[in-house]
């Protein structure tokens, strides 16, 4: 039975699989063999010499053996992978007294606070999966009863969406320049864009800082927002993409008489579409998450993203931080929910070349 | 890339001509470049300008030029000395596995392998999750008190303190991989697929089984994605420190000091004398590191061309 379930999966699987990299991969015949719908494992097709029936025989157990220990690594790493999302969000839905009495052992805050409560305190912490008793109480918490919470949300959403939309219009500008024109200096450039994304805040700390009060937009927005539309990362995943385009189209297109800005919005955007999806996505749980820049440039708590709040949230509140924690994961993992094929499609491009 | 310059070998006034052109060429695209640029220039260039120059000063006050004085302080540092060997210990422990790790993964998902797809994204979302949120989840598993504790308590093993001692680098490691794994899976995936199924044929007809195959076709062509995967997961290796600053605060465990960790006090003392120094050396460093890598690169991507 389960070897009926496998073949069955297998070409059910190929499909949308094949779809997202057909524009990538050359023609796989013997790789995507069940495409004409028979029902012919991969081995009997590369076996089909008559002579190699014994072998045959002996290579498909090997092949059923091998496919069910990559079936169980592969399981172990997806349910480590998705468990600690799985873990918060149904922890999420612990009433704030259940999550005191499961972990006070681990956050000294809360032993802290709820001595003199008479609650039963376990002196290790319980990690359930499923609530006694579900309940939105922390939600409500978080919802209603702070409202600093959804203002930090709107904080987080004003600082991060700016700087994914101007970074990605300068950056593909600059990219487009790296990929076509490669002459040396240029490509000292573009090192040095590259050591700079690898760069680490704290690095120019004190000089942004400096620059930031300069301009007098220290502890405002832009603060943050204008040294990261510039951030390199972006210059050197899309210049690395584009270099991949083929050069007839450009030359085909220069002898249509074409300008570089036409090559530019007609050819080499669109090309790169995918790649572009998938850089603002990357982008956008980057700036999601940043915590460094605003601890150091908004002194103004008030300005401060729900990133840095959620810190705090966490060591401070336990009881209404994994709620919190699943709301903040929410824009994320809608994002990817909704466009993880143009993800997975503009990432696989990236890398090739 | 072989462009114009081709096709003006004829006389004198099309020398010129191409001249003129490539002139126009340069103006064009430094336009291209030119928003981007001035950004760079203005919060990363001259940033690091300023960095160069107060590491060289004497004080933030008593701005005389002392040279190396401020470097061979740092360098003496204990403080920096311990927080650049666990930086480039981490960094060479992670991104080896990272790289490694991802492309047994993607050679799994390359099989037939039922459910593939489901698998692909499953280890692809850690990388859509703000560390933030998990960060709850993975105090309540590696506390001392925690639930890994009193699961090994079970056994009869005694407990660890896990971000108190060594194994807090595991524990930092382990973050680590579970959000980049699946980014870098993804890449090694599409360059699996990218391997002239004909060379696979042909060596299937010869005898080679998978791993000779793997070993002697797909390696190959798998080297410049190896590269870009080695610098992808470099650049996440740095940017661990968030992981770190999340789960332990500003003064984590010895072993997870790292160089921001000791930039971040500088700052706090406003020592940026320090701070900058340590900057520099940090980036000489990473261009070290990175060029390096970038003449590997060439190296192998010629042999792969030959």
């Amino acid at each position: 039975m389960k070897k009926k379930h496998d073949d069955s999966y297998v070409a059910a699987e190929d499909a949308p699989l094949h779809s997202v990299q057909a524009e990538t991969a050359p023609v796989e015949p013997t790789a995507s063999a069940p495409d004409s719908g028979t029902d012919i494992s991969p081995i009997m097709l590369s076996n089909r010499h008559p002579g190699r029936f014994a072998t045959m025989r002996r290579s498909k157990i090997t092949y059923r053996i091998s496919m069910v220990i990559f079936f169980a690594i592969a399981s172990v790493f997806a349910i480590l992978a998705l468990a600690p999302i799985v873990l918060t969000i149904l922890n999420s839905f612990m009433s704030t007294k259940e999550i005191v009495t499961n972990y006070s052992a681990v956050f000294s805050s809360l032993s802290s606070n709820t001595t003199d409560t008479k609650t039963y305190l376990a002196s290790e912490a319980h990690l359930k999966l499923i609530p006694d008793m579900v309940s939105i109480d922390q939600y409500a918490t978080v919802l209603f009863k702070s409202p600093v919470y959804i203002a930090k949300f709107w904080n987080s959403v004003f600082l991060v969406v700016p700087i994914v939309v101007f970074q990605m219009l300068t950056g593909t500008l600059a990219a487009y320049s790296f990929a076509r024109f490669r002459r040396k200096r240029r490509e000292v450039l573009y090192f040095a864009y590259v050591i700079l994304m690898l760069m680490p805040f704290q690095v120019t700390l004190v000089p942004n800082y400096i620059i930031a009060q300069k301009l007098g937009i220290l502890n405002t927005m832009q603060a943050i927002i204008l040294p990261g539309i510039f951030s390199t990362f972006s210059v050197f995943l899309i210049t690395k993409y584009m270099r991949q385009i083929p050069s007839s189209y450009i030359e085909a297109a220069k002898l249509d008489g074409a300008g570089e800005w036409h090559i530019f919005t007609r050819i080499c955007v669109p090309m790169c579409k995918s790649a572009l999806y998938a850089m603002s996505i990357l982008l956008f749980i980057d700036y999601w998450n940043m915590v460094e820049q605003p601890l150091i440039l908004l002194t103004d708590p008030e300005k401060q993203p729900l990133s840095v709040f959620l810190a705090e949230i966490n060591s401070g509140e336990v009881g209404i931080a994994f709620a919190a924690s699943f709301i903040f994961m929410i824009p994320p993992l809608l994002i990817f929910f909704y466009g993880e094929q143009y993800l997975v499609e503009g990432i696989s491009k990236s890398g090739l070349k | 890339m072989a462009e114009p310059s081709v096709r003006t070998t004829t006389s004198k006034a099309r020398k010129k001509g191409a001249r003129i052109r490539k002139r126009k060429e340069w103006l064009v695209f430094t336009g291209y470049l030119t928003p981007s640029f001035a950004g760079v220039l203005l919060f990363f260039f001259l940033p690091l300008l300023m960095v160069l120059y107060s590491s060289m000063q004497k004080s933030a006050t008593n701005t005389t030029f002392v040279g190396m004085e401020n470097y061979a302080r740092v360098l003496g540092n204990k403080a920096f000395q311990l927080a650049a060997q666990n930086t480039l210990l981490f960094s060479a422990m992670a991104v080896p596995l990272a790289v490694l790790l991802a492309l047994v993964l993607a050679l799994i998902l390359n099989t037939k392998l039922p459910g593939r797809s489901f698998f692909r994204s499953a280890l692809l979302n850690p990388m859509m999750v703000p560390v933030a949120s998990v960060v709850l989840i993975w105090q309540v598993v590696f506390s001392f008190n925690g639930s890994l504790n009193s699961f090994l308590g079970g056994f009869g093993l005694d407990k660890i303190d896990w971000m108190k001692s060594d194994w807090s680098r595991l524990v930092i490691l382990l973050l680590f991989l579970w959000k980049n794994l699946g980014y870098n899976m993804v890449l090694f995936l599409s360059a699996l697929n990218n391997v002239p199924a004909e060379l696979h044929d042909s060596a299937k007809m010869d005898g080679a089984g998978s791993v000779r195959r793997f070993f002697s076709v797909s390696l190959v062509y798998l080297y410049p994605t190896i590269f870009f995967v080695s610098i992808m997961s470099l650049i996440s290796s740095f940017k661990i420190f968030r992981e770190v600053y999340l789960l332990t605060g500003a003064y984590p465990f010895d072993a997870l000091y790292l160089l921001q960790h000791f930039m971040n006090n500088a700052f706090q003392a406003l020592d940026y004398q320090k701070l900058s120094s340590s900057a520099i050396i940090m980036c000489v460093a990473m261009i070290i590191i990175v060029g390096v890598m970038f003449l590997l690169e060439n190296r192998l991507g010629r042999e792969v061309e030959e």
